[in-house]
């Protein structure tokens, strides 16, 4: 019996922790598939950004083709989908999986399933897809597989008994994945003469091709002159190429058809144009309904980006315009600060995804910046029955205009060893969760379920949460709503003015804690003055924590060091270049650090 | 003016380096003094024929220790100075001593070849403070040579007193200022502690090893200091300098007057026809070249105009009596005014300056401030 191409085709994905060996496996997939030869073998093929390999998570997702020759004599055509591995991306993630019929899970035998794996395992389960156990790094010698097995049954609940012992670093059994793969894993469906329905699971942006849209053919087929229309905004495009994906290069084909995984380009100039999530469908004979599950992401963070330089503001704004271009979730607008000058008010899917933004345009565009305290949006209800969505502190309403406030909530679930249950619990009780319930996986784990306030969580919480369970906890979040909250605006005042860049919203019971931090932050980071300033804390008029800088005392260089007028003449000017890098408020200049440090107040 | 010339002579060896001490000098280079003394002669040789047509109306030979160099050594020096040099007994002629160092031949040397000023670093009176700072005399070495320079005629005696010591009380302060005052030197300098990166001190401060006077502390030391040696007929005359009248250092204040000085030896600074330029810190190269000015030069700087004026103004500012705005509009033929009115303007009420007539001078809080007063005038 002859199988068409698309019973041979398996389009899946890889499900694990960050460090459980996702992208070793995916290596040694593409290696024993022999399309490339060990020396075309980048070290990771699949995270191609320096970016990600450093932080050990995949940002973008991507595909790659394979060709599999199975034991039964057959040749299988592997789809193998990237998906990224953070909560902030949990859309993107939702998208790759419904490319997909089936995932592989891979189970680190030492460790066992962390929090970010379990959310993505349901993910993929609400999605349908096929879910192939592995555990791997069987070779390490505190490699527990029953235990791994056993917790795959219980906290998942789909059977691990056959799952591969693997080790993906050691080369060990991948043979046994890849045919599980063809065994159990099912071909996709669909109809290639129905009007075409294209998935966007992916959209990069190449100076050369212009976006490039990684799409999963649903229905139907594409190929190059055809007339496409996005869906979602009706926009149209003409094709201008069809391919698949090779291990680290493009291979042009003539369609793609359905059940096919592959990219386009169309003269796309924006990845605005060809959001994740989106159909594409054929503008002359369209489908009468877009796949299920788009919708359009929006920021859950913003802050305040500035350069610290004031005159490269407008390189700051190329920039982000750029970055823009390859992410559909970023947006900015310009915004004016009293402290800071000219800047950006940005928003951003999470707090990773604001530092990866922040870190990319300090490395790759060498931008020096100056960022205000992450801020959520928060829903200010007024008298007059308006409501707003604030997500600039400063812009907050006078308080007699404000009936009440709400604030976004997420339910978040912690992973963490038993022993630590106790100061997790504690932990999130300082942040105002709400306890809904605890879970054993195993008997030495237990998973921990809160509703917690997204602004309890943006500042500092991941770390709070490794320190004190030594970097074992794990944990995932997703917005749930919002709440009504007693929330006020405190202002930091810096010689009796208000510092604009220093307000934040934050909750009554908090706000004499963090004032008084920020105080005592701020006076060890703005230097000695000619006179005393007095840093306060404030809501509206009450001040609630004061710090005082004394003046300053001394400087004055005793000696001239044997007319060497040169030395002490570079003291000088570096003395005065400093305080050219320094931000004027009134009559006081705050080094650039003073912002910085008050984000990170623990 | 322009004629005249300061001439600093830099031996850079020592018996032991102090623990507050970054600059040029070596404890452990003695067989290097011969060479290094020849070099340095022939240094001497080439300055005297190119400032023969000027005056030279001071000589400052400092270190590291001049007085650590065995005598014939120091001998050759002074000759060769007398050789290349007209030294008139009116000069100021100085040289660097530690007290750990001096005697008799040496005094009666130095005399021979008209060195009138000489120049003492006490630092402080407690033996047990002067060990913490690795000195390698005691207040007793002190008392013996300051009295045998008397009797052997030195009329002009500069004491050398660091104060913000690491744990120094303001008693212990105190106690060496009144047994100086008794002493009745000419000159005493008092200098607040500067932590050198690259000093003993700047590595224990890098380790946290050091214990620092607060600010506050160091300007009542300061401040106490001017007081007590003012009451006591001392005339403050720079920040960190003072002196029965008369004795002010001429050759400092040379420089503070933004006149013409040439260094000859190691890492000596020069300032000379609008040019600033040092030589070369490297001990072997200096040796090596034998003196040749033109290889051992380093950085040199001709310096645009608007520095010099900051340089003059903060050079100026040092001295208590401060910058006379018509010295300075005659030597650089510019409105004073113009150029800094505004800054003079605001550093007064922030009450950092003061003017008087003509003069523009620190204010007392622009003593404890200077560098701020002074960075505002570099372009």
């Amino acid at each position: 019996m002859v199988l068409s191409k698309q019973e041979r085709t398996r389009n899946f994905c890889i499900i694990a922790h960050i460090d459980h060996g996702k992208s070793t496996l995916a290596d040694r997939i593409i290696q024993k598939t022999g399309l490339l030869t060990e020396r075309e073998m980048q070290d990771q093929i699949l995270d191609n950004m320096d970016l990600e390999r450093e932080r050990g998570i995949t940002i973008k997702s991507q595909a790659v083709r394979l060709v599999y020759k199975a034991e039964d004599g057959e040749e299988y055509i592997f789809n193998l989908i990237d998906t990224p591995g953070h909560v902030d991306f949990n859309y993107e993630v939702s998208r790759s999986l419904a490319a997909c019929e089936g995932a592989v899970l891979v189970v680190d035998a030492a460790q066992g399933i962390e929090a970010q794996t379990l959310a993505n395992v349901y993910l993929a389960i609400e999605h349908n897809l096929e879910i192939v156990p592995v555990i791997n790094k069987i070779d390490l010698p505190s490699a527990n597989p029953e235990n791994a097995k056993r917790e795959i049954e219980d906290i998942i609940g789909i059977p691990a008994e056959d799952a591969p012992l693997i080790s993906a670093k050691m080369g060990i059994n991948i043979e046994a994945v890849l045919e599980k793969i063809v065994k159990e894993i099912p071909s996709p469906q669909g109809d290639e003469n129905a009007p075409l329905k294209a998935l966007i699971f992916d959209s990069v942006y190449d100076s050369y091709k212009g976006v490039i849209a990684f799409i999963r053919i649903k229905e139907g087929k594409i190929k190059k002159d055809m007339r496409i229309r996005m869906m979602s905004t009706g926009k149209e495009f003409e094709v201008n190429e069809v391919g698949v994906f090779g291990p680290g290069q493009f291979i042009v084909t003539n369609e793609l058809t359905a059940g096919d995984v592959g990219y386009i380009t169309a003269s796309i100039k924006n990845v605005k144009d060809s959001r994740v999530g989106d159909t594409i469908t054929d503008a002359d004979n369209p489908a009468s309904e877009p796949l299920p599950g788009y919708k359009k992401v929006n920021p859950m963070v913003y802050c305040g980006m500035y350069p610290a330089d004031g005159a490269k503001y407008e390189d700051l704004r190329e920039a982000l315009e750029k970055l823009q271009l390859n992410d559909a979730a970023l947006v900015f607008e310009p915004e004016n600060s009293v402290a800071l000058g000219f800047g950006f008010r940005c928003g951003f899917l999470g707090l990773l995804h604001m530092e990866i933004i922040q870190e990319r345009l300090e490395r790759e565009y060498n931008l020096d910046l100056v960022t205000t305290a992450p801020s959520v949006i928060y829903k200010v209800h007024k008298t007059n029955d308006e409501i707003i969505e604030l997500s600039n502190p400063t812009d907050l309403p006078d308080p007699s205009e404000i009936k009440y406030m709400e604030e976004p909530v997420v339910k978040a679930e912690i992973i963490v060893p038993t022993e630590y249950i106790g100061s997790v619990m504690e932990l999130c009780q300082e942040r105002r969760g709400e306890y809904i319930g605890m879970d054993y996986l195993e008997e030495t784990r237990a998973v921990l379920t809160y509703h917690l306030p997204l602004n309890e969580i943006i500042y500092d919480f991941f770390d709070a949460l490794k320190s004190r369970t030594r970097g074992y906890a794990s944990f995932d979040y997703e917005l749930i709503g919002y709440q009504e909250s007693d929330l006020v605006k405190l202002d930091i005042l810096v010689n009796r003015e208000v510092v604009d860049a220093l307000s934040f919203i934050v909750h009554k019971d908090k706000a004499y804690e963090r004032g008084r931090k920020i105080a005592e932050k701020l006076k060890q980071e703005i230097p000695r003055h000619l006179f005393e300033i007095p840093i306060q804390a404030a809501i509206g008029n009450k001040i609630i924590a004061r710090e005082t800088i004394s003046a300053l005392r001394k400087d004055v260089l005793a000696k001239c060091y044997g007319g060497d007028i040169t030395r002490k003449k570079k003291l000088l000017e570096k003395q005065k270049e400093g305080k050219k890098r320094m931000r004027q408020i009134g009559s006081v200049e705050v080094p650039q650090s003073a912002f910085m440090s008050v984000l990170k107040l623990e | 003016m322009d004629k005249c010339v300061g001439l600093y002579i830099h031996i850079p060896f020592c018996k032991a380096k102090c623990y507050y001490c970054d600059f040029t000098s070596f404890d452990n280079q003695n067989e290097k003094m011969a060479p290094y003394v020849f070099a340095l002669c022939e240094e001497i040789k080439q300055y005297g024929e190119i400032l023969q047509d000027r005056q030279v109306d001071t000589i400052f030979i400092g270190g590291g220790t001049p007085t650590v160099l065995p005598l014939a050594l120091l001998e050759k020096i002074l000759k060769n100075l007398k050789e290349n040099f007209k030294i008139e007994s009116s000069f100021e002629f100085t040289v660097e001593s530690n007290p750990g160092t001096l005697n008799k031949e040496l005094l009666y040397l130095l005399k021979e070849y008209r060195v009138n000023r000489l120049s003492m670093g006490l630092q402080a009176t407690q033996n047990k403070i002067l060990k913490s700072l690795g000195r390698i005399h005691s207040l007793e070495d002190f008392y013996n040579n300051y009295h045998l320079a008397r009797q052997m005629g030195y009329q002009n005696i500069n004491v050398d007193l660091i104060f913000s010591l690491p744990d120094q009380t303001k008693k212990e302060w105190a106690d060496t200022l009144k047994y100086i005052i008794k002493s009745e030197p000419e000159h005493i300098s008092c200098y607040s502690l500067i932590i050198e990166e690259n000093s003993y001190f700047g590595r224990l401060k890098k380790e946290g090893k050091l214990k620092e006077a607060s600010d506050e502390l160091d300007r009542e030391l300061y401040h106490y200091a001017r007081k007590i040696l003012t009451e006591n007929k001392y005339h403050h005359y720079e920040i960190s300098n003072f002196s029965k009248k008369g004795f002010e250092s001429r050759h400092n204040m040379n420089c503070w007057k933004y006149k013409p000085y040439v260094g000859m030896g190691l890492g000596a600074h020069s300032f000379i026809n609008g040019q600033r330029y040092h030589n070369s810190y490297n001990l072997d190269k200096y040796i090596q070249s034998q003196g040749k000015i033109e290889s051992i030069k380093e950085e040199i700087e001709s310096i645009p105009l608007t520095m010099q004026y900051g340089e003059y103004i903060f050079l100026g500012l040092r001295l208590t009596e401060g910058i006379s705005i018509k010295d300075f509009e005659s030597q650089f033929n510019i409105s004073f005014h113009a150029l800094f009115g505004e800054k003079v303007k605001k550093l007064i009420e922030e009450g950092l300056l003061i003017k008087k007539q003509d003069r523009i001078q620190l204010s007392l809080k622009g003593l404890d401030l200077a560098n701020i007063v002074f960075a505002e005038f570099l372009p």
